[in-house]
């Protein structure tokens, strides 16, 4: 199969640091690509370029083989990639379920003129939404938390709000970041699955994730960024033994637990 | 809690309705003199405007500084239709508020990819540069001194006093609440609560921003002039201070005063920025300083206004009391 998402050479610079420095990157349907590297790499960076958030100073963004390179989020959105944020970006003031439903609004139609007079089809698409929305919420196991407004719940949960309500877009690509920061290993377990679940159904996920355990073991392949630019890149075991990277990255990260994941 | 919220959700925006209602059909028995039922007409307008402006702030988070000047428009399409096309008044409050709301769409494109300090200036701005076309195209608007607006005629009937004003803005202020409702509770609410909360979360979720943002502000504008344009037609006269910048901060004011986000909030926040003068005039020349105090207090002590400060109080009450 052929990649759904690649990146061809993309750069971008703040100020006088280059941020991201000639990055290539390809995915394919039903692959989890992880991206990891120490903390300033260029990891966000990245998805923000690739989502549109930031336009790149050179390279290309590919979606399906097009160029898409410079497009808003919202049209990337409508192509099929969504993404989750390092530093939350929930809906505070909506409930859980109202979080998920924003992300049903490419799949509803958007008449503003049948929205003011509440036409029954309105309606009837309402209760659509709501079901599916709420079946997004099932998935990452968070429908008891449906009408607890999101400055209510407790962070793990927020960070399992941000997946349901990426897959409630039903997306083609997936980027997360880091959606297992600050979470107990519980949590980062049925975030791994969770992860797992959604690339076996054929959505194509980027990861970036310090977790190194979760990482090594859910990757199909791993691009490892130093200082912006890439570092190595390949499976899991490649990248265990790379000694620039476990120079690099994991020398710098080096507690014993992640240490011990890798050596595994 | 949560029972509580469905069932508000599901008979609420009825609910408001039904009470909205109730309150029009209640006043008129309650009041005293044509000067109260006066004073009704014009909160009624003022309302329709302030919700209008509401929908801007309150669910989009995007400020506006110059509605007053959408205000004025719809207010001087009723004088200016009849005088320059020959319309009749009452087909000239619709293409007024359709002239309005295309001005809206041509100027919100450019001014609204600004945003905060930057948005309120651009927006001040433009409600300073209608009042100044209304001052100063004497030949077209009378200047200063204001335009006479024919009265409303429907098939032989003329639309005049104060009462059936009471009724014809009462039923439009209605209507008002009922599109704002509607819209709040739609897809289209939600994207512009979701743009509210977090812009870049709502665009990598498909939500067209800028689009949104545009939408509402037509809307607004659209509420707007609808109000100026009643107004206009009920008082049969109009002068440029209709779209001043003052009555630009009052239409804010009561967004803020009332809650924003909260529909009937605006009704309320309208009725007190109204009435409130009225009973400070026997304060003679503090009343301005009383005004601001009162205004000062409310923010610091209902910061979220005062319709969400007070359900927000009586649905803890009543949680308490549930448990
Ligand atoms: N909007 C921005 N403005 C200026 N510098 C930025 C911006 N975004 C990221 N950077 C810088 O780019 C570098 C990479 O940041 P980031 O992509 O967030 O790293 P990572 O996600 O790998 O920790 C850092 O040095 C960061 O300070
Ligand atoms: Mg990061």
């Amino acid at each position: 199969m052929t990649a759904i998402l690649e990146t061809d050479g993309l750069s971008i610079s703040f100020g006088g640091l280059k941020a991201l420095d000639n990055v290539n990157l390809s995915v394919r349907p039903g692959e989890i690509l992880s991206v990891i590297g120490p903390n300033g790499a260029g990891k966000t960076t990245l998805f923000n370029l690739i989502s549109g958030v930031y336009k790149p100073r050179s390279g290309k963004v590919l979606l399906e083989g097009q160029d898409v390179t410079g497009q808003s989020p919202d049209k990337l959105a409508g192509r099929g990639l969504t993404r989750t944020f390092q530093n939350l970006q929930v809906f505070q003031t909506m409930t859980a379920l109202e979080n998920v439903m924003v992300a049903r609004h490419l799949h509803e139609k958007r008449n503003v003129l049948a929205h003011l007079l509440a036409l029954p089809s309105v309606r009837r698409q309402r209760e659509e939404t709501r079901k599916r929305a709420m079946e997004c919420l099932a998935r990452v196991g968070m429908e008891h938390y449906a009408d607890q407004t999101a400055d209510s719940l407790p962070y793990g949960a927020l960070k399992r709000l941000e997946i349901a309500r990426a897959l409630a877009l039903v997306p083609k690509v997936l980027l997360l970041d880091e959606p297992a920061a600050g979470c107990n290993p519980r949590e980062t377990e049925e975030i791994d699955e969770i992860i797992s679940k959604i690339a076996a159904e054929g959505m194509a996920v980027v990861l970036v994730e310090h977790d190194m355990r979760l990482v090594m073991k859910i990757s199909n392949h791993i691009l490892v960024l130093n200082f912006g630019k890439k570092l190595a890149e390949g499976n899991a075991a490649t990248i265990a033994a790379d000694p620039h990277v476990i120079e690099a990255y994991l020398g710098l990260e080096g507690d014993e637990g992640e240490a011990g994941a890798v050596a595994e | 809690m949560s029972v509580f919220d469905t069932v508000q959700r599901v008979v609420g925006n009825r609910l408001s309705l039904i009470l909205i209602g109730a309150m029009l059909l209640v006043l008129p028995l309650l009041m005293t003199s044509s000067f109260q039922m006066r004073l009704a007409v014009v909160v009624w307008v003022y309302a329709m405007a302030a919700i209008g402006l509401n929908l801007l702030m309150g669910f989009a988070g995007q400020v506006s500084l110059g509605h007053a000047g959408f205000f004025g428009i719809g207010a001087y399409s009723v004088a200016l239709g009849p005088s320059q096309l020959g319309l009749s008044p009452a087909l000239s409050l619709p293409a007024g508020i359709a002239f309005c709301g295309l001005l809206a769409l041509l100027l919100g494109r450019p001014i609204l990819k600004l945003k905060g300090h930057y948005l309120a200036v651009a927006t001040l701005g433009l409600g300073m540069l209608i009042f100044m076309i209304l001052s100063n195209e004497v030949e077209l608007t009378g200047g200063p001194d204001g335009m006479r607006v024919p009265r409303v005629v429907i098939m032989g009937w003329k639309v005049k006093g104060t009462e059936t004003w009471y009724w014809i803005t009462g039923i439009a202020l209605l209507i008002s609440v009922w599109l704002a409702l509607n819209l709040i509770n739609s897809p289209t609410g939600l994207a512009l609560r979701a743009i509210h909360d977090s812009e870049v979360a709502a665009s990598v979720l498909g939500v067209d921003v800028a689009r949104y943002k545009l939408i509402v502000f037509v809307i607004s504008a659209c509420f707007a002039s609808a109000a100026g344009g009643l107004l206009a037609l009920y008082n049969g006269h109009i002068t440029p201070g209709v779209s001043d910048f003052l009555v630009s901060v009052q239409l804010v004011t009561m967004v803020v005063l009332g809650g924003m986000g909260s529909v009937g909030g605006s009704l309320v926040g309208a009725a007190l920025i109204i009435i409130l003068p009225q009973f400070l005039t026997v304060m003679h020349e503090y009343e301005h300083a009383f005004l601001g105090l009162i205004m000062i207090l409310t923010m610091v002590f209902m910061r979220s206004g005062i319709v969400p400060s007070i359900s927000k109080a009586i649905r803890s009450r009543r949680h308490d009391s549930n448990s």
